[in-house]
């Protein structure tokens, strides 16, 4: 038998504790010395004005450099916040490369693991970030139960984080007060399951599209149906979307809304009649999107993009190039439109021009790019890539994005336009730069199709639902999993973050609509 | 009996008979009407034989008829795409079949608490070891020991189990009674799926059953659901679940469970 020291006496323990405390504290020695930096612009990737700085390396926080980069562009107290990359090659700077951490310093993040030296001249690409920060959630406020029927679709009204609409299998979309956790209004109306929800911009009309061929409004404050039903697809309705908000005639909205048949049809929401129809697809028409230009994008089974003139209401071109059906379809200026004049400080503008004006410049800060604006789009295919088209400049795509290896099923566009994440039927959720269409990470960790994601409102995390019965928040930055959201009891169809990053609603095959916090 | 293709050999080597396919032609242009001969006249066993014969072709013709009646209907309805509702985005994809379907009903039931201990057979019939083992008395040595046993059930035996030298084998669980998968049902979904077992948890007989994965009626078996594509709440896959033998599969030639 082996001999067992005795255990230490209360003074060994005492010593050894006193000696642990005064060692915590020493924290690690930076070296003294300096580091020359160029700032960039991610964007143009070009320096502009900006003179090559030193930098003392004890300073060189990712903080200090935000600092000192605003205080270099002379922005005095509105200051934005921006992110670092770094690439190791030198210019051009194609995008990506490899972003500094917001607690991280040039010593640690690059001189420390011997990516530059300190004497060398160091250049960092800057991307503004959104001047506020979603936290990412991390549990379920409530689960709520009310529905019949699988819940197949979900989204959130574009004024705040209260009200979420859901469209489900028993024929009924349900209104939820996700302060409370509590059914609002029951939308009863629809002879079949509601495929497809989809609030105004304004957030005072709800449309749904349905299974028995006919879209519905509805006042989401009320719950009243605004009129019948629209009549005129003879087949499903898949995808619905609302003119934007600045380009609305006013007090005269329209509506948008593609079918299985094959057609798209334009809704006068107040004359409750068809304004006109888009014929020109050969199948069934997957989704369609009202661009902030007065372009109308549709996308069909029968391979093809088309993009139709809303003031003309004629086709203007057809994009080709996927080999297969195209499922869904994401616009860069997404997130603006849907929103239209809603922004995170939650401010209404008071009268009708005024609206109008700040719905604008919200989109065209969204889509303008080194002065010009260029409206992307991202469509999904079962052809497993994802393209990029910048149908304003071009017919050509900028990019075909591949690496999925089963049929891509969702793509959407991050908020501020610099990322594009595509979610596929082989568990992976990818991230794409949205410039240029560089690949950036795969968001790993479901073990089933994933059906849909959604980034937050500030683009810094993404939400994603899969057929696993997961939710899962991820990083942008890092393409780290940063939350787990386990709770759902079966496939989760549907998920929506709120605009203004507060909350998530989630739901699908087990009924219940769920909300997530933080 | 004949030896060998002697036919098709002397037709190689010497050719056919000029006539051959118009006398084929005629043999198959009357095989009607000897047919109906032969049923009219053939007396005792031999038209008793002929009838079931006759009988057996007749339902196979009726299902080749009914097969292409089938095949050449067109359904003016619009196939509906499915009985559960679905999102836009799965509405045209063909749906696999598989029983994920109610598997949430599945998870509903095991929360229960009462549900968590219950088994469909609580009891069984008790079967002694006389029944259970034979004595072997082959060979010199083994008929003076007399501790050899030839298990006479089914049995589980694992992927890796290696047999010990025969002087120490005491237990012998012969080959053509062993099983590597059991058909599972459950009765909510109404779904039978043959499923690989992965091991035998209980044997409510005997702990030493257990050991020697025995598989008799009421034994808690666990089997390996992964091709149904089961999650757990967690998002891991599930791919273990137990299930309880319910027929007796000595009798059977298969083993029939329920998943608890």
């Amino acid at each position: 038998m082996a001999t067992v020291p005795p255990p230490p006496s209360k003074r060994q323990k005492t010593a050894a504790a006193a000696l642990a405390q005064t060692q915590a504290d020493v924290t690690e020695d930076m070296p003294e010395g300096a580091i020359r930096v160029r700032f960039v612009d991610q964007a143009t990737g070009e320096a502009g004005s900006l003179p090559v700085i030193s930098i003392a390396l004890a300073n060189a926080t990712t903080k200090n450099l935000e600092l000192l980069l605003n205080e270099l562009q002379e922005r005095g107290d509105d200051r934005i916040p921006y992110r670092f990359f770094y690439t190791s090659g030198g210019p051009p700077y194609d995008g990506g490369g490899e972003a500094l951490g917001d607690r991280s310093d040039l010593y640690n993040a690059l001189v420390k693991p011997g990516k530059i030296s300190a004497e060398s001249e160091v250049t960092l690409q800057y991307a503004p970030q959104a001047v506020f920060r979603v936290q990412a959630v991390s549990r379920c406020a409530a689960a709520i139960s009310g529905h019949g029927e699988n819940i197949l679709t979900a989204q959130f009204s574009p004024a705040n984080s209260q009200r979420l609409a859901t469209g489900a299998g028993d024929n009924t979309a349900r209104i939820f007060d996700c302060e409370t956790g509590t059914p609002v209004h029951t939308l009863k109306g629809h002879t079949s399951w509601v495929l497809a929800v989809a609030w105004s911009p304004e957030g005072n009309i709800l449309a749904t599209g349905s299974m028995d061929n006919t879209v519905r409004l509805w006042d989401p404050s009320s719950g009243q149906a605004l009129g019948t039903a629209l009549k005129g697809h003879t087949k499903w309705v898949n995808s619905l979307s609302w003119e934007p908000y600045h380009l609305q005639a006013t007090g005269r909205p329209r509506v948008a809304s593609s079918s299985k048949d094959s057609t798209v049809r334009i809704w006068d929401v107040v004359g409750r009649k068809i304004d006109f129809a888009l014929t020109g697809h050969k199948d069934s028409v997957t989704c369609v999107k009202w661009g902030g230009t007065g372009l109308i994008y549709t996308t069909s089974h029968d391979k093809t993009v088309k993009v139709w003139e809303a003031s003309t209401q004629t086709l203007k071109f057809t994009l080709t190039g996927h080999a297969h059906w195209i499922n869904h379809m994401a616009l860069s200026s997404e997130f603006a439109l849907r929103t239209g004049y809603h922004d995170h400080t939650g401010k209404v503008p008071g009268n009708e021009v005024e609206k109008v004006a700040k719905a604008k410049e919200r989109f065209e800060k969204a889509v303008t790019v080194g002065g010009e604006i260029v409206e992307r789009l991202a469509t999904a295919s079962d052809d497993t890539t994802v393209f990029l088209w910048s149908p304003l400049t071009s017919r050509k795509p900028i990019a075909r994005l591949t690496g999925h290896q089963k049929q891509v099923n969702h793509v959407t566009f991050s908020p501020d336009g610099f990322y594009v994440a595509s979610a596929g039927f082989d568990n992976h959720v990818k991230l794409w730069s949205a410039r240029d269409g560089k690949f950036l990470f795969s968001l790993r960790g479901h073990v089933a199709s994933v059906y849909q994601c959604c980034f937050s409102a500030d683009s810094r995390l993404l939400v994603s639902a899969s057929k696993d019965t997961t939710l899962k928040a991820w990083d942008v930055r890092t393409g780290k999993l940063k939350q787990d959201l386990p709770g759902h009891k079966d496939e989760v169809y549907a998920v929506d973050w709120s605009p203004d990053g507060e909350k998530v609603g989630s739901g699908g095959r087990d009924k219940q609509v769920r909300i997530w916090r933080n | 009996m004949p030896q060998n293709e002697y036919m098709e050999r002397h037709a190689k080597q010497h050719g056919k008979r000029f006539d051959y396919e118009e006398r084929k032609r005629k043999r198959i242009a009357r095989e009607q009407h000897k047919g109906s001969e032969n049923a009219q006249n053939f007396r005792g066993l031999r038209a008793k034989l002929y009838q079931q014969k006759r009988r057996k072709e007749k339902i196979q013709m009726k299902k080749t008829i009914r097969a292409h009646e089938e095949r050449n209907v067109k359904s003016s309805e619009a196939a509906e795409p499915s009985s559960t509702p679905l999102p836009q985005y799965l509405l045209d994809r063909s749906s696999e079949k598989n029983a994920k379907a109610l598997s949430s009903a599945i998870k509903q039931k095991r929360n229960e608490k009462a549900a968590r201990f219950s088994v469909p057979l609580p009891k069984v019939k008790g079967i002694s070891e006389e029944e259970m083992f034979s004595v072997v008395k082959t060979g010199k040595k083994t008929q003076k020991k007399g501790w050899k046993r030839v298990v006479t059930k089914p049995t589980f035996v694992g992927p890796d189990f290696t047999r010990r030298p025969v002087k120490y084998e005491r237990f012998i669980r012969p080959m053509g009674l062993r099983y590597k998968k059991a058909n599972v049902t459950h009765t909510e979904l109404a779904v039978t799926v043959q499923l690989p077992i992965i091991s035998v948890k209980k044997n409510p007989q005997n702990p030493m059953y257990t050991q020697l994965g025995v598989l008799t009626r009421g034994t808690i078996i666990e089997v390996n659901v992964s091709d149904l594509g089961l999650v757990t709440a967690g998002g891991k896959v599930v791919w273990g679940r137990y299930a309880q033998i319910t027929n007796n599969p000595e009798n059977d030639g298969c083993i029939n469970a329920l998943l608890l």
